[in-house]
């Protein structure tokens, strides 16, 4: 079975329905980015993967023995956090939160895992820096530290590279390529770079409020939606 | 000095004053580093303000005045949690809204009961003699208890206020937490406002943690610089309210707000040479 399966699933508010025919599976070690304009049903598709909100009709399905507190997530920043006094081993730390149970302090074992996943980031010289100190790109690999804490299949991946430098936002590209190949996660990133999409992710999930497009991006390069939107990318 | 210090502990009312207010001080601080940083900073000051209508309608009514303010407070802290987070009304004017209703409401029934008096007065700005027997008892037990919820969640409430959706996203229930620190603030409020008064006791919360930020940059070492920044400063400014006769609460903050200026100062200095 499928890590997470969508069949018909429709997420959305009060107010009406933000996300809608959604049918697509992801399969362990799929490295899928999901595009799309604002308010396009992204976040709320977040949200919906992450068991914060449930499907108004169809179903979202987990496989794989995964469980919804099992899924890494890099959120995006919020502003508070960018004057936050918050060691980075402290903020790594917090990742394995779900994992303490009852008990109230992290083990040694944690904190073995933590520093591994800084090390694996190459941010392991940094664990005892202030993270507002950091550069945008160190952070997020900080918060992506945290994220591999908190999993060991699935990494779900809101924005990472916004407001990056273009030799940071590569980088991280390039970081989280070795973790879907040498690390085998799962990688479902949503993001506004559609040419990086193209270019690293084995599929392509495009939303309008509705599921326009779902394959591989060598598919869908072929669709007009595609050349649209491409295309619109290069008039700016 | 030293012989005021003993001379003070010879008053039995002192040293009560002294152990609750350096246990509400410290409860207060370590709480107040994870408000400030959830820009929770203003519901402190809207609860200070419920608890004194509480304190006032316990009092005109002749009830034990704890025990029927810490249940309302920590109801009026269930409430404005509630609204700051899902309302029409957004939080900032809730807060005020609420903190203003039960000021009146206050003043309204100590005036139709027993008059304006220094009653009101103490309960503004606070009185060194107010705690009894039994108050000092309760104090002590519920700040205790604050203490030790607070270790024992100290992990969760830093993993909530650095960032909740990611909190939320792998199963941490972040609503508990922030219910549990706004109960927490508000048992804590209750115990320090009649020393420290209605108008004045936010103080004990907001200034700690502020101060710890200028210079500290780790959570784990703001926390503990809040906690002994709060202790201290609370020691200093009982003791000059002692020596030159001053009002306690008004001592307390004052001092609190120099510490406040010289480590922001310090933080200046410091982040100049750094940057040279």
């Amino acid at each position: 079975m499928a890590l997470i399966t969508c069949r018909e699933a429709a997420l959305g508010y009060d107010t009406g329905i933000v996300a809608s025919g959604l049918n697509f599976a992801v399969e362990s070690g799929d490295y899928l980015c999901v595009v799309g304009e604002n308010g396009s049903g992204k976040s709320t598709l977040i949200k919906g993967l992450l068991r914060l909100k449930m499907p108004v009709s169809g179903e979202i399905l987990m496989g794989d023995g995964l469980k919804a507190n099992e899924i890494g997530y890099l959120p995006q920043q919020s502003a508070a956090q960018k004057d936050f006094p918050a060691g980075v081993l402290e903020v790594v730390l917090s990742g394995r939160q779900s994992k303490r149970g009852g008990r109230p302090f992290y083990s040694k074992k944690d904190r073995e895992i933590a520093m591994e996943n800084m090390e694996k980031l190459g941010i392991g010289h940094l664990k005892n820096h202030c993270y507002r100190e950091l550069s945008g790109g160190q952070q997020q690999r900080a918060l992506l530290a945290r994220a591999l804490c908190a999993t060991e299949k699935l990494l779900l991946l809101d924005e990472p590279v916004a407001g990056l430098d273009p030799l940071a936002t590569r980088e991280l590209y390039d970081l989280i390529q070795m973790l879907n190949r040498e690390q085998k996660l799962t990688i479902i990133m949503v993001s506004h770079d559609i040419r990086s999409a193209v270019e690293y992710a084995d599929h392509i999930l495009h939303l309008g409020n509705q599921q326009l497009f779902f394959g591989t991006p060598k598919d869908y390069l072929q669709t007009d939606l595609a050349k649209r939107f491409l295309g619109g990318a290069q008039d700016v | 000095m030293f012989d005021v210090i003993f001379e003070m502990m010879s008053y039995t009312f002192l040293v009560r004053a002294v152990i609750v207010g350096l246990l509400v001080s410290l409860c207060a601080s370590l709480l107040g580093v994870s408000l400030v940083l959830k820009r929770y900073s203003m519901i402190g000051d809207g609860l200070s303000h419920v608890g004194f209508g509480a304190l006032a309608i316990a009092t005109a009514l002749n009830v034990a005045p704890l025990t029927v303010s810490i249940p309302v407070v920590v109801a009026a802290a269930f409430l404005l949690l509630r609204l700051s987070e899902n309302s029409k009304i957004k939080g900032d004017a809730a807060i005020a809204l609420i903190s203003t209703s039960s000021l009146a409401l206050g003043v309204i029934f100590i005036s139709v009961t027993t008059g304006m008096n220094t009653d009101v007065c103490n309960y503004m700005f606070g009185s060194i003699l107010a705690m009894s027997h039994a108050d000092v008892r309760l104090s002590i037990v519920l700040s205790i208890l604050v203490l030790i919820l607070f270790i024992l969640f100290y992990h969760k409430i830093f993993a909530v206020t650095f960032d909740e959706t990611f909190s939320r996203a792998v199963g941490t229930k972040a609503g508990i937490y922030n219910m549990l620190l706004a109960i927490l603030t508000a048992i804590t409020i209750v115990l320090g406002m009649r020393m420290m008064g209605a108008m004045l006791i936010s103080a004990l919360i907001i200034f700690p943690a502020l101060t710890a930020m200028r210079l500290c940059k780790r959570f784990q070492t703001v926390v503990i610089f809040s906690a002994v920044s709060s202790v201290l400063c609370f020691l200093v400014g009982i003791f000059l309210s002692y020596w030159y006769s001053l009002p306690t609460g008004a001592s307390v903050v004052t001092v609190n707000l120099v510490a406040l200026l010289l480590c922001s100062l310090i933080g200046v200095v410091k982040g100049g040479l750094q940057k040279r």
